[in-house]
């Protein structure tokens, strides 16, 4: 570990602190034309979140430390996930100390901290939507391990940078595990963000939210950091994304740090494609019912199950 | 990783795609789509058939992929579209156990065949030999999908379905059957599609539907 990796890894978390809401800002204005209205403008959510921040929080008279300390730990954790994540580089010395089964624990404690504040203040809406919340994590979350698990069969570690850098070697060959688990990944990554097919955070009814519900006590710089959070969250899983099915670009092992530029490129690039595509199936996609939700998690546990069977059987 | 040959690659491209679609057709609620979903799974058939063709440089399989084409692409799909289209039954499908157990239950079934199908095509010799745990599954997967079903059409479909499995696995096992087996099967199959669909309709006019719980009650009298 030296002074340029550190420099990276402190770059790359930074890049993602900064880009996540801009990325959701594009992924909302794709969805806004693709739908024949008025966009927001591109720079959306850092209004919503300076706007909150200059605001006076109101607290319930009955929370606790926990509902006060939660807006914090969300956003811990996502920037932790962030620094793990190879996004430019995979020489990270943080990715060196948590794999992908890390990755999964810290998703799952932010969604166990998030769960608890919501159930914390009392109201109804907010236990109901930390039951949703957790009927989708709890389905979602070995759906995302067989994901996992399938890719490091294919590199034979569960590092996440072990696993870039062996896949931008070796040459383009087709492997349908991989192409399994990316459908798969996608409905993770549907489902755990509340995009369309689960949850839609735009709307305020009671009947379908799951996200929104947990927050709704909510005010000011903890709403704004709980927005951040899952701007933050949104981008960090479209990184994995990256990461595990579209590596090319990420600067390997041993590049030279004038890599770091072409790759950092190529990642913007990738996150304007990849937003786009988002808003396209958001925008296609009808909202399911909440008591579908669970066929939809299934099928993407049974894709990637299959992706992993078939990595077995056929090694390819 | 030793990256294998392209046609390789290429055919359990195909051999995973089959097996997805395997998976659609259980899941699928509407019979139409169930019916595009086995001329795709046909198609997919007839593209894999060319290319273990093409890599195992056998004439004979040229002609069986040109049969798949015309009779499970095109002709058997189209005389099933217009026996819904008459029948009036696009949309519904009542399935005895819920989609998703279903699907658990066939990603059980799945590893049983990956399992069943190791030491034989341990002992195959011909290059499309890992396939057979495929070819295995989806023929399973169709037994499956004929045992959930409750109306008629959609176990015609799952038969259908079925015979797609195993001539995978014939390709797959030992570069298909002989030409005179082969067309003596894909008579078979058109002949037996054709009169089911004659007692599909007889079905339907005794019972009024094509609900195979009324055949139940059938008593000697």
């Amino acid at each position: 570990m030296n002074a340029i990796d550190v420099l990276t890894q402190v770059v790359e978390v930074l890049i993602a602190i900064a880009v996540a809401p801009l990325y959701l800002g594009w992924v909302n204005q794709c969805r806004a034309w693709l739908q024949n209205r008025n966009a927001p403008p591109l720079l959306q959510t850092y209004r919503l979140i300076r706007k909150l921040l200059h605001k006076d929080a109101v607290l319930a008279t009955h929370a606790s430390p926990i509902f006060r300390g939660v807006p914090y730990v969300l956003f811990g954790t996502m920037v932790l996930v962030a620094a793990i994540i190879p996004t430019i580089s995979v020489d990270l010395p943080f990715g060196r100390v948590a794999d992908a089964i890390a990755l999964v624990g810290l998703f799952a404690t932010a969604r166990v901290a998030i769960a608890l504040a919501a159930m914390d203040i009392g109201t109804a809406f907010g236990s109901l939507g930390a039951r949703r919340e957790m009927l989708i994590g709890f389905l979602a979350e070995p759906a995302l391990l067989m994901v996992f698990f399938t890719t490091s069969l294919l590199v034979g570690s569960t590092a996440l940078p072990a696993t870039v850098a062996a896949l931008v070697q070796h040459e383009l060959a087709i492997y349908p595990s991989l192409a399994f688990a990316a459908v798969a990944f996608l409905m993770v990554l549907l489902a755990e963000n509340a995009r369309i097919p689960i949850d839609n955070p735009a709307t305020h009814l009671e009947l379908t939210m799951i996200h929104e519900a947990m927050v709704l006590e909510y005010s000011a710089r903890h709403l704004a950091l709980i927005e951040w959070a899952s701007a933050l969250k949104l981008f960090n899983y479209a990184c994995i994304g990256f990461a595990l099915f579209v590596p090319w670009g990420i600067a390997g092992g041993d590049a030279p740090v004038t890599a770091l530029l072409p790759a950092t490129v190529l990642l913007a690039a990738k996150l304007l494609v990849a937003g786009s595509g988002l808003a396209l199936i958001e925008t296609v996609s009808a909202k399911l019912r909440i008591f579908r939700a669970p066929e939809f998690l299934a099928t993407a546990f049974l894709l990637a199950v299959l992706g992993m069977l078939i990595r077995l059987l056929l090694g390819s | 990783m030793n990256p294998l040959p392209l046609s390789s690659q290429l055919i359990n491209l195909l051999a995973a795609l089959l097996l997805l679609l395997s998976f659609a057709m259980l899941a699928q609620r509407r019979i139409a789509l169930l019916v595009q979903l086995l001329a795709l799974q046909g198609l997919v058939l007839f593209i894999s058939t060319v290319v273990v063709a093409i890599r195992a440089d056998q004439h004979h399989l040229y002609y069986s992929a040109a049969l798949t084409l015309m009779l499970k692409v095109i002709v058997l799909p189209w005389i099933l579209y217009r026996l819904i289209r008459r029948l009036h039954v696009q949309w519904d499908i009542e399935t005895l156990v819920k989609i998703p157990t279903t699907m658990l239950l066939g990603l059980m079934l799945v590893v049983f065949a990956f399992g069943l199908a190791q030491p034989i095509s341990a002992l195959a010799v011909t290059v499309t030999r890992s396939t057979l745990g495929i070819a295995l599954a989806v023929v399973l997967l169709a037994f499956l999908m004929m045992i959930t079903r409750r109306k008629a059409i959609a176990q015609v479909i799952g038969f259908l379905a079925m015979e797609n499995g195993l001539f995978f696995a014939a390709t797959s096992a030992t570069y298909g059957m002989p030409m005179v087996v082969e067309l003596g099967v894909a008579l078979d199959v058109l002949v037996g599609v054709l009169v089911l669909g004659i007692f599909l309709f007889h079905i339907r006019e005794q019972f009024d539907s094509l609900d195979l719980q009324h055949l139940e009650s059938l008593k000697e009298r």
